[in-house]
């Protein structure tokens, strides 16, 4: 008994050390960084206590970049988990040629958010000069000319653009989850409710979708990281927008570290971000801990 | 067949002990800008057969990713052995006051270069009394393209001053034409442009006093410069967002705009695009002025190969190096006495006003100040585009210099 | 009903154009010469489809400078395989521990694993060149697989974790009253057991890493050993990108995993059906 825990304690020491070094001994530096005055490509570690913070939560393009990451995330979000369940329950109903329906839905996470972000900025241009292109060109051509829009050159919509290719790129993959989290409905259950009468609404609406909550938390804690440390696709599809109005956190920090040589108000970017990230992770991890309790 | 195979296995890594290397470092990925290094390589190569080049690049963001990794690996101890950077504040303030580089006054001295470059670039790679990189090609940032096609079929001419640009906007407005072309996605673009405007309405010496403390920017020059810059953006492509600089000539060659401020690496793009029929005067008002950025090369402190990186430096100021990398990549050698016969129209044309004209240092592409200022400059003009409140935005140029030259 | 199963089709036909469209518009333009990609014309076929543009970006033009992505190939194939094994059997490994062999602190552990997940990696990035300096292993293959795996530990526990707490421990009991030891019910019991989570985090990380830029730019500068999404960004100018030899660079770049997708997504699904993310 003894030599088991001792060799569980190797199978898992690897992992923890490699983690504790290139996961917390990085931020334990770029906290450091965080709290020191470096401004230039020399680094400089004058302590400055929470100088950079406060000039950090002064900065415009800060606080807008953080006001588009939480629309941003919230409409990721809401369309990717609404448009994978949709999906998920549509495929459900015995299709045919669900095989090719699966893989068709599936196949945009093989594309790399740069891809995605450049195909996107192309389709979203809505064109000048009174010529549209892109989307606005096809909406134009089917006679649905009322849903042509600036997209993200349209300073009030800016980042909500964005999040098309993101919905794009991942609700596929939430669908997965779902089509997946059906399968596993035992089916006594649909039976059960169907000897009971009810209707194809009424079982999804009061057996299928309450099982399936754990899957949409882990839907978005998924979703919800990558969208908090969203990069590529912005950089790639829009930069920072007219009037910063698509910049995320991720992208001015990119910038004010390796344009700006703002070393240190980079660090306090990726330490608010974390910060941000830990009040995802930590609900979800007392949710998983309370459940296996239970079990 | 043992003592064979080990006998071969102590030749070639011998050889290998003694092949030397040289990592050059930039982001010269595609076309001409990669022949043009190509053609760099070839001829260091035939004077130093033996020795490797790595051609380390990393595209994108004219420069902004390349920089990006190079402070990834200056700063975690893994220098290239010289590295392209933009001549001027860029390099000076980045690397030189920081301590990384080495001066190479002594090259300049022994190739004589300070005898067939003009004053105005030599200033511009000096700092303390030395010299930190050699200019491999000038750009040249204050050129106003034109569609000719548009301008003959309405009877215009190409503007020279600003009240002539806002006549000709105006008409061809009035024809449905887009005057003027702009790509504000990568950031930097409306700043390049108002940076000519600055140039306009300061002058030469003006302009550049503002990045040494000189010229206040709380001047009314530059409240009328970013007037002037407000009334322009009245005139331009409303998916400017969407597009990238070459996006918005693209318009240009479409037909669809008539003119754009751009550097003249535009003329690399249209005539990759086969589009002969443009046309080219100065910025508004810069008439005399050459708004000048330069790639350069320099030796960084402590590299592997010094031996190589100073003869690789040694020919790139030559004139033969200077010849073939600029007729490959579209911009003008910074030495004089090149060959101007060799070079097609625009840089025929740019060659002779490098000798002539007045050269200033170029801000948004790192000449005239340090990278934490352009890229508050950058942010701040940025944010103009959207709001043009022109007293806001003074004020933050007034604070954001105040920061830099303590005004 | 007849008419809601044509509405249901009209609805997934509907998702198929849009999930389609992006890639429409990569194949046309890559199939264009530069002087005919333009905005204006994305949608329109191109007069003169030819493959130049593929055999340029796989080629490359060693005469311009221009460097092509068959050399990069390799790098990423020898690159992604080993480290997705990697990742993936530590994955394994640490699931097994966090599940089968609780001890007090189990779930903190996994929280300080999971957590790596959500780091920003460009925060990250001096520290780890000067890291990877330290053991010597920068600028090398190795190194960069080694990032990898780092990296991807917290999502192949998480799949690992959540798939084996549904092995009924009492078959884990079972066994151990019979005597097996700790590795014995690794490899005779959970091992076998595992494919369907192995799916789930081999194809996962195969993605992400396969498709993985920023680590790949600044662990391996020199272009000779970096894998091809660094070598697609380069096919790009500077100063102007010629969009049809880009896109169909970024098609050849796509291909394994797409080919992955296709060929394997229904194992993935099978995986994820057994539980592997589902956290139940």
């Amino acid at each position: 008994m003894k030599r088991d825990k001792l060799v569980a304690f190797l199978f898992i020491l690897p992992s923890i050390v490699l983690v504790g070094i290139f996961v917390y001994g990085f931020i334990g530096w770029t906290g450091v960084v965080s709290f020191v005055n470096w401004r230039d490509v020399f680094p400089d570690y004058t302590f400055v206590g929470f100088r950079n913070y406060i000039r950090l939560f002064g900065n415009y393009r800060f606080l807008i970049s953080m006001k588009n990451t939480a629309i941003f995330t919230f409409l990721f979000l809401v369309s990717s988990v609404s448009i994978g369940l949709l999906l998920a329950i549509l495929l459900d109903r015995k299709v045919r040629f669900e095989g090719f329906f699966r893989t068709i839905y599936l196949f945009p996470m093989a594309i790399s958010f740069v891809v995605t972000g450049v195909v996107w900025r192309w389709l979203l241009n809505p064109g000048t000069g009174g010529e549209s292109i892109g989307i606005n060109l096809l909406f134009e051509k089917i006679g649905l000319s009322f849903l042509k829009s600036g997209w993200y050159t349209d300073p009030n919509i800016g980042i909500k653009a964005v999040v098309i290719p993101a919905v794009w790129q991942m609700s596929g993959y939430v669908m997965a989850l779902y089509l997946a989290g059906m399968r596993s409905i035992p089916t006594e259950l649909y039976e059960a409710a169907q000897l009971d009468g009810a209707s194809v609404y009424q079982v999804y609406r009061y057996i299928v979708l309450p099982l399936l909550r754990p899957i949409t938390l882990g839907a978005v804690i998924i979703l919800g990281h990558i969208s908090l440390k969203i990069f590529d696709l912005v950089f790639s599809m829009t930069g920072s927008g007219i009037g910063f109005s698509c910049d995320v956190p991720a992208l001015f920090m990119y910038d004010t570290t390796f344009r700006g040589n703002y070393f240190s108000q980079g660090a306090a970017v990726s330490i608010v971000l974390l910060l941000l990230v830990s009040a995802l992770i930590v609900p979800y991890m007392v949710y998983t801990i309370r459940s296996e309790v239970r079990r | 067949m043992l003592k064979k195979l080990l006998t071969v296995l102590l030749v070639l890594s011998l050889t290998f002990a003694f092949a030397s290397k040289l990592e050059i470092f930039s982001w010269w990925t595609a076309g001409g800008e990669a022949e043009g290094l190509q053609e760099l390589i070839k001829i260091y190569n035939k004077l130093y057969p033996n020795v490797e080049v790595i051609n380390a690049t990393v595209a994108g963001g004219a420069g902004a990713q390349a920089k990006a990794v190079l402070k990834t690996r200056m700063l975690g101890g893994d220098p290239p052995d010289t590295f392209q950077v933009h001549a001027g504040h860029e390099l000076i303030d980045t690397w030189v006051k920081t301590g990384f580089m080495e001066p190479i006054t002594f090259l300049y001295k022994e190739e004589g270069w300070e005898r067939v470059m003009p004053k105005g670039i030599l200033e511009i790679v000096s700092y303390n009394g030395e010299y930190w990189s050699v200019p491999v090609n000038i750009h040249r940032a204050n050129v106003l393209w034109y569609n000719k096609k548009i301008f003959n079929q309405f009877g215009l001419k190409p503007p020279k001053t600003f009240d002539e640009f806002f006549q000709v906007a105006e008409a061809l407005k009035a024809k449905g034409v887009i005057p003027f072309a702009l790509g504000t996605k990568d950031g930097w673009e409306a700043a390049h442009i108002f940076e000519t405007v600055l140039i306009g309405k300061l002058g030469a010496e003006g302009y550049k006093g503002l990045w040494t403390g000189k010229t206040k920017w709380s001047d009314p020059r530059v409240t009328d410069a970013l007037e002037t810059f407000a009334k322009m953006l009245k005139y331009v492509n409303s998916d400017h967002p969407a597009r990238t600089w070459d996006e918005a000539c693209a318009l240009i060659v479409e037909g669809k705009a008539a003119m754009t401020i751009m550097g003249d690496w535009a003329v690399g793009y249209f005539y990759a695009k086969n589009f002969k029929d443009f046309g080219w005067v100065l910025a508004p008002n810069n008439e005399g002025i050459f708004d000048a950025l330069s790639d350069s090369f320099g030796l960084p402190k402590g590299v592997k190969n010094r031996e190589n990186v100073v003869a690789f430096l040694r020919i790139l100021g030559s004139k033969e190096a200077q010849e073939a990398f600029n007729l490959k990549k579209g911009s003008i050698p910074a030495r004089i006495d090149v060959n101007k016969d060799l070079f097609p129209e625009y840089q025929r044309s740019a060659m002779e006003d490098w000798q002539k004209h007045v050269i200033v240092p170029s801000v948004m592409h790192g000449a005239a100040a340090p990278e934490s200022w352009v890229t508050e400059f950058k942010d701040v003009i940025s944010l103009f585009v959207a709001r043009p409140d022109v007293k806001v935005t003074q004020n933050a140029l007034v604070n954001i210099a105040k920061a830099h030259v303590g005004q | 009903m007849k008419t809601t199963r044509v509405l249901l089709y009209l609805v997934l036909l509907f998702f198929v154009i849009f999930y389609l469209l992006p890639v429409y518009v990569l194949l046309v333009t890559s199939l264009k010469s530069f002087q005919e990609v333009s905005l204006k014309t994305m949608w329109n076929l191109p007069t003169r489809p030819s493959f130049e543009s593929f055999v340029r970006a796989w080629k490359g033009d060693k005469a311009k400078g221009l460097r092509g992505l068959s050399q990069n190939f390799m790098n990423s194939v020898y690159l992604t395989i080993p480290a997705t094994l990697i990742s993936t059997l530590l994955g394994a490994m640490n699931g097994y521990v966090l599940t089968k062999w609780r001890f007090r602190y189990s779930n903190l552990i996994f929280a300080i694993l999971l957590y790596g997940m959500f780091i920003p990696y460009q925060s990250v990035l001096i520290p780890l060149v000067r890291v990877m300096q330290k053991i010597k292993l920068y600028g090398t293959l190795p190194g960069l697989i080694m990032t990898h795996c780092v990296f991807g530990i917290p999502i192949t526990t998480l799949i690992f974790r959540n798939y084996y707490s549904t092995i009924p421990t009492e078959l884990i009991e079972a066994a151990k009253i019979d005597g097996a030891d700790f590795l014995k019910i690794f490899t005779r019991i959970v091992l076998p057991v595992s494919p369907p989570a192995f799916a789930v985090a081999a194809i996962w990380q195969f993605t992400s890493i396969w498709n993985d830029f920023l680590f790949g730019l600044v662990v391996t500068p020199n272009p000779a050993v970096q894998p091809i999404t660094v070598a697609l960004n380069n096919l790009a100018g500077s100063y102007f990108v010629e969009w049809n030899i880009q896109m169909a660079g970024a098609l050849l770049t796509a291909l394994p995993t797409l080919l992955v997708y296709i060929f394997l997504g229904r194992f993935f699904i099978r995986g994820l059906i057994a539980g592997s993310l589902s956290g139940t």
